[in-house]
């Protein structure tokens, strides 16, 4: 109980310096150059530097958030807009990207948390390693360092104490201990009042929190439309599917065993041919139902789960892969379905348009996110867009919250990633 | 020679048994579930075990988990394991204690009766069975690696049913060929393909699996 006091002390304390160092260094530094940058886009290399100068910033904040979340449990949640998929690339795109970032009311709250930060939070958190590390000063006076100081001239102060003999040194290393003890039980608090004050400012507001709503019933809309026409679509491509193959397989074979029936007494040699050709169709029918029943959920996905069904999809494809897999338990059936037809696709798209060699794929679930990477050797060039086999994924993914990034230059290599948030079983 | 069923569907479960005791086998149990298979398997000391991959009560690959099981409490039992869809997945780990006595095939194949039956003895007798899908999809995968890529077709027919467990023999009989012809092509496959020449079958095969599978 008490070491355990006490390391959280000494933890809150370091954690304290480090905050106060950050805050003050890095807190300044992107205030300075945000301001210089936004004041250069009159001259137009501001709308260059600005973006970058601004991401810095977000993933500054964000690094104190997560710093929050991990350190206090405070939780602050990220207020940034998204990137429209369809920002253009080269000159026009900076700018545009430029006029979202400054249009993003998170951005100037960013940027007023920076100057809260370098001064006020700076303030609260270096407390919590100064209530360590000053009574140490009081003992290491207290144990004869204020007389050469005192005969030195120096009238040295100790808190209130103006420390000029043994006596008021000792009086020093009292109210030092008195501070350590204070510490014990301030420290954490300390930590977390400074990120508590993160929060006020790196927090959405409520108009930024509406605006998120409505944006996410709009993608929720979207996707739930996608994933109904989906799955009509797949319902219609099984339809036709069976109705053409199995089911006009067995209609034939069917024919087949009447007419043997009636010539097996009349000509058995030609009875015994159309047995061959009818033991061939049920084969064929059998074969056709599987490669059908593979497309609508493989089975062993249903009998191994994801980690072991994308093994085996690897196993098939005429490259080199390495399947990395670290997933301690199963996913729920439609995740893992989804995941799997996305790991699928990617795939195929690797052999057929990219001409890869070797294939990359790394599946694990950590912090109720499952997260796939699937990378290759091949061309590159690859994009979401129109008609794109990873359209077709996005979509896929959006019904269940997942997003998709995909990063392929030419010449390769490509690496695609998605993530879904899901819970293991 | 006794045999230890395992299938879920009735339909197929009769049919098989009527199928082996029309061979002569007896049929030591037919039994439905994982759970039961185990205790038949550890009871009944079978001769060879036929089980379906997937069974109750989990429908997962429960089968194939009790077989593999059971072979690691009796190393060689042999275990000639059926599914409605190959994987090399499983094949992989069917072969992975280099035991033999090992046989993997698609549910079409019990339409061919001699030549299912046929592939429960060799089982039984040690050897392996291997699905010629799975075959195809090993070699397809290395098409054109060396030193694959060297062999003449008639000597890549030949490893292709020699991979799935068949005889010298059942080889020759096969391609309508002679067994000596066969015993010719063998020999320079093995050389070939840099393998140690063994006068075991069974070991034949296994290290020809094991070639094929390496290295993917």
């Amino acid at each position: 109980m008490k070491t355990s006091r006490v390391r959280e002390a000494l933890v809150s304390g370091a954690r304290g310096l480090y905050l106060a160092i950050i805050s003050l260094a890095g807190s300044i530094t992107l205030f300075v150059l945000a301001v210089v940058s936004i004041a250069f886009i009159v001259l137009g290399i501001g709308l260059f530097t600005t973006p970058v100068v601004l991401a810095a910033v977000a993933r500054f904040a964000n690094l104190r958030r997560v710093h929050a979340a991990e350190w206090a449990g405070v939780r602050i949640p990220v207020p940034y807009r998204q990137p429209p998929a369809n920002e253009p690339a080269g000159a026009v795109g900076q700018v545009a990207r430029c006029l979202r970032m400054l249009k993003d009311p998170a951005t100037w709250r960013d940027l007023q948390w920076l100057l809260v930060d370098m001064t006020a939070g700076f303030t609260v958190v270096i407390f919590a390693p100064a209530l360590l590390l000053y009574p140490v000063y009081g003992w290491v006076l207290a144990l004869g360092v204020w007389r050469p100081i005192h005969s030195a001239g120096g009238g040295e102060w100790y808190g209130f104490i103006h420390v000029t003999s043994q006596m008021t040194a000792n009086g020093a290393a009292v109210l030092g201990t008195a501070l350590g003890v204070l510490a014990l039980f301030a420290n954490p608090a300390i930590v977390r009042g400074h990120f508590l004050l993160a929060r006020s400012l790196l927090a959405p507001t409520t108009s930024m929190r509406e605006r998120e709503l409505a944006l996410r019933v709009d993608r929720l809309e979207e996707t739930r439309h996608d994933a109904v026409d989906t799955s009509a679509a797949e319902l219609r491509r099984i339809e036709r599917d069976l109705h053409d193959g199995a089911q006009a397989r067995l209609v034939a074979m069917g024919m087949d065993l009447g007419t043997i029936e009636a010539l097996v007494e009349k000509d058995p040699a030609k009875a015994k041919e159309m047995l061959a050709k009818a033991r061939q169709n049920s084969g064929e029918a059998l074969t056709e139902l599987r490669d059908l029943v593979r497309g609508i959920h493989p089975p062993v996905l249903a009998e191994r789960g994801l980690g072991d069904a994308v093994q085996a999809l690897a196993l098939r494809l005429p490259l080199d892969t390495e399947v990395d897999v670290e997933l301690p338990g199963r996913l729920d059936e439609p995740v893992e379905a989804a995941a799997y037809f996305a790991v699928s696709e990617t795939l195929t798209n690797a052999v057929k348009y990219a001409e890869a060699e070797r294939v990359w794929v790394d599946v694990h679930h950590a912090a109720g996110m499952l997260r796939i990477a699937v990378t290759d050797n091949g061309k590159g060039g690859a994009r979401i867009g129109a008609g794109s086999g990873l359209s077709g994924i996005e979509r896929r993914l959006g019904t269940f919250d997942g997003v998709l990034a995909v990063s392929s230059p030419v010449g390769g290599p490509t690496m695609v990633t998605m993530e879904i948030p899901c819970e293991l079983s | 020679m006794r045999v230890v069923l395992a299938e879920d569907l009735f339909l197929l479960r009769d049919g098989l048994v009527r199928m082996l005791e029309a061979f002569d086998f007896e049929i030591a149990a037919a039994v439905e579930t994982g759970p039961e298979l185990t205790k038949a398997l550890a009871e009944l000391q079978p001769d060879v075990a036929v089980v379906d991959v997937r069974l109750p009560p989990s429908h997962t690959d429960e089968g194939l988990q009790c077989a593999l099981a059971a072979r690691r409490a009796r190393p060689g039992l042999p275990v000639l394991v059926l599914s409605q869809h190959v994987e090399q997945l499983y094949a992989r780990e069917l072969l992975a204690d280099g035991n033999g006595g090992v046989g993997y095939l698609l549910k079409d194949r019990v339409f061919d009766a001699e030549q299912f039956v046929d592939a429960v003895r060799r089982v039984a007798a040690g050897g392996t069975a291997m699905d010629p899908t799975v075959i195809q999809q090993l070699l397809s995968r290395r098409a054109t690696d060396q030193p694959l890529g060297a062999l003449t077709p008639r000597e890549r027919e030949v490893l292709e049913l020699m991979a799935q467990g068949r005889s010298n023999a059942a080889i020759a009989g096969q391609l309508v060929v002679t067994e000596r012809a066969i015993a010719k092509h063998t020999s320079n496959i093995f050389a070939k393909l840099d393998l140690p020449v063994s006068d075991d079958d069974n070991r034949r095969v296994l290290a020809v699996l094991a070639y094929l599978d390496q290295g993917r």
